[in-house]
């Protein structure tokens, strides 16, 4: 089980590359009451949110869930198909696919602030077509256990013995690669920028 | 590329400078706060060493966890108590507006912004919750956030963002009587997806949309999301400067007068581009249903659960897990399917006009035997107003309960929620599978006074028939 192995780091700095096996969850429109239903929303912290991920899909499944299954145990990468991560904003839900090991997600597509809760995080959604998105599943559930390599700067993923190309926007890649993911910094450090825009809003001056 | 619409104008608006990879530094000029997606962010800006930029452009309130019973403190559960009492300490410590319980402005988050005068055209509003595209209805940019996101607004009063595509969805026409702003919004989800409004924001705009009072507005903005669309938003016009004259923290004298000038100058000229549109009519609109587990699973009253073979065949895996998970079978009326819980409320449908359709439905008649009804109103404005009209006593005495403001069954974070396979007709937004609180309870869709309908009939039943706009529909045979 995952609580045997080593625990590994939350994504730090730049991001280049992510290495290791792939669990499928198949589906369109999996929406984020799925992956952290809202009972797991009672708490002040994300920490402890892992056993949350998929709880109710994976009680339903009694053990049969790709989250459950031994040989998907310490995959970090998750392949998955269209609107991945629609309805709620909850950032619980990548919390809890990345406290269970995910480090990157492969779609056919991302529902948006699901998305960039994940940029948010340091976890690309990098994507895919439906065709390459199918056979790139189909690959993984016969070879569980085969590490995949995944390197953003050409956005491809290395394994089950071919290269499989894969799209990330400019944009994500950059801020990925070069750590700055994480934007606080970058917001504060425009402090005249965001004093100046606040004194030619209207409505933050009377309306003058 | 769209130009020239109010999004672009309120976008420039607020732009304070481009960051590297691309993004926009965006300045948010309105702040909500709430129990559930803000305690780690203030955690986060503990561990940071830093402060909230401007405390007077944030607002919090709570609704999500609160019981609807009793609401007195402490909560019976002590998570929802830690909390309330971590986001009012936090509120404390950074000098921030708490809107409490029993402070008569408590609500669900997107009711009372509104209600307050707090929302404003032209404004771009952030919260860390999907439906926050509801304040676009005041022609506001307003967007859903996740945590780290509202750790950064705490911080800088701005977030990173991607300018979206705007499509404009014009609807003419009128909507029947006994059809509803959230028939048409279910309407829209239905024929374009909920995948449909990616990478967009969504305009309503067209003869019906300028007749849609500000309480229909709201309803139909709150469920862009659930279409794909970030925001959606409705130019401001006179129906919207009328709303918020007057509330607590709108313009006053001669700033009102600018205030007017300046809104009315932010709405999409007639020159104005967009990236899409689409057009509907109004009149062929019926009461809406959702059938399955996603919100663009709905239909007519009028209609039948589609089959696989009416089915887009990229749709029928998800056709497919919905028939198994509602069991409900393709080619079956849904009118009449039997319901065990209505729910009355939620930042889509909890607003005083909502209870008055609902009321109109219910006044005189009984919930059916066996059937739990429940209102919670939207606020404790709603509430007070509602109950100084009397709606309280229409419900209670056709047999619904009468409950406290909060989020409540929307999405189950508090002691409201469905049990084991129960069915329920919710004027909610979401009939995700497990979004009422039991992972195997069902939920269906639908307008406050279909919801009214279902509990004094037991079963989905077209409105109409009950409010006698359209005849009843005698079985033949």
């Amino acid at each position: 089980m995952s609580s045997s192995l080593p625990p590994r780091p939350f994504p730090a700095g730049p991001i280049a590359s992510i290495t290791g096996t792939a669990v499928v969850v198949r589906g369109d429109d999996i929406d984020t009451d799925r992956i952290i239903p809202a009972r797991f929303l009672k708490c002040v912290s994300f920490e402890g949110l892992a056993e949350g991920a998929f709880a109710d899909d994976r009680t339903e499944l009694a053990g049969a869930h790709p989250f459950d299954r031994a040989e998907h145990q310490g995959a970090s990468l998750l392949l998955v198909n269209r609107n991945f991560g629609c309805g709620s904003s909850r950032e619980h839900a990548p919390q809890a696919l990345m406290r269970w090991g995910i480090r990157a997600l492969v779609g056919e597509s991302f529902a948006e602030i699901f998305y960039g809760n994940c940029l948010a995080l340091g976890l690309p959604c990098l994507t895919a077509g439906h065709d390459t998105m199918r056979a790139l599943q189909e690959a993984a559930l016969a070879a569980p256990t085969e590490p995949l390599s995944l390197t953003l700067a050409e956005a491809s993923l290395e394994g089950y013995g071919q290269r499989w190309p894969l799209e990330l926007p400019a944009g994500p890649l950059q801020m990925l690669t070069t750590g700055q993911w994480d934007a606080t910094g970058q917001l504060l450090s425009h402090h005249a920028e965001l004093s100046r825009t606040l004194a030619a809003l209207p409505y933050a001056n009377g309306f003058h | 590329m769209s130009a020239g619409t109010l999004y672009d104008k309120v976008w420039d608006r607020h732009r304070v400078a481009e960051l590297p990879g691309g993004s926009t530094q965006l300045f948010i000029g309105l702040h909500l706060i709430h129990e559930v997606t803000s305690p780690q962010a203030f955690a986060a800006l503990r561990d940071l060493g830093l402060g909230v930029r401007h405390p007077e452009r944030t607002v919090a309130t709570v609704d999500h966890i609160v019981p609807t019973t009793s609401q007195a403190r402490p909560f019976a559960d002590p998570l929802a108590e830690e909390m309330l009492a971590t986001l009012e300490r936090n509120c404390a410590e950074h000098a921030i507006t708490l809107h409490g319980l029993g402070s008569g402005r408590q609500g669900i988050v997107h009711v009372i912004a509104p209600e307050l005068g707090l929302t404003q055209p032209g404004m771009t509003v952030a919260c860390g919750d999907s439906h926050t595209s509801t304040h676009g209805a005041f022609g506001a940019i307003a967007f859903g956030i996740g945590t780290s996101q509202v750790r950064d607004v705490l911080a800088s009063q701005s977030l990173a963002m991607n300018k979206l595509k705007v499509r404009r969805i014009l609807v003419e026409g009128r909507l029947q009587p006994g059809v509803f702003a959230k028939d048409l919004v279910l309407h829209i989800i239905r024929s374009l997806g909920v995948k449909g409004g990616v990478g967009y924001a969504y305009e309503f705009a067209g003869s019906c949309i300028e007749a849609l009072s500000m309480e229909e507005r709201m309803t139909l903005c709150n469920m862009a999301i659930e279409g794909g669309a970030r925001c959606g938003y409705v130019n401001p016009d006179a129906t919207t400067f009328a709303y918020i004259q007057g509330r607590p923290f709108a313009p006053e004298g001669e700033a009102w007068d600018r205030a007017v000038a300046w809104w009315s100058s932010l709405a999409s000229g007639a020159d104005a581009v967009f990236d899409d549109e689409v057009v509907f009519e109004a009149g062929t609109i019926a009461p809406t249903v959702t059938w399955g587990i996603t919100p663009g699973q709905g239909i007519g009253v009028d209609e039948s659960v589609p089959s696989l073979a009416d089915t887009p065949v990229d749709e029928r895996p998800l056709a497919e897990e919905a028939y198994r998970y509602m069991d409900l079978q393709p080619g079956m009326p849904i009118a009449g399917v039997p319901v065990d819980v209505c729910f009355i409320g939620s930042c889509t449908n909890g607003r005083l006009s909502d209870l008055q359709a609902a009321a109109a439905v219910a006044r005189g008649r009984q919930v059916a035997p066996g059937l739990k009804a429940f209102v919670v109103p939207g606020s404790e404005q709603v509430a007070a107003a509602a109950e100084a009209e009397g709606l309280d006593a229409v419900f209670t005495a056709a047999g619904f309960e009468w409950r406290e403001p909060g989020c409540s069954m929307c999405l189950a974070m508090n002691p409201d929620r469905l049990e084991g396979r129960q069915i329920s007709a919710s004027s909610s937004n979401r009939n995700f599978k497990g979004r009422q609180g039991s992972a195997s309870g069902r939920t269906l869709l639908m307008s406050p006074a279909m919801v009214a309908a279902a509990a004094v009939t037991g079963r989905v039943s077209d409105v109409r028939e009950l409010l006698a706009l359209v005849p009843l529909q005698v079985p033949v045979g």
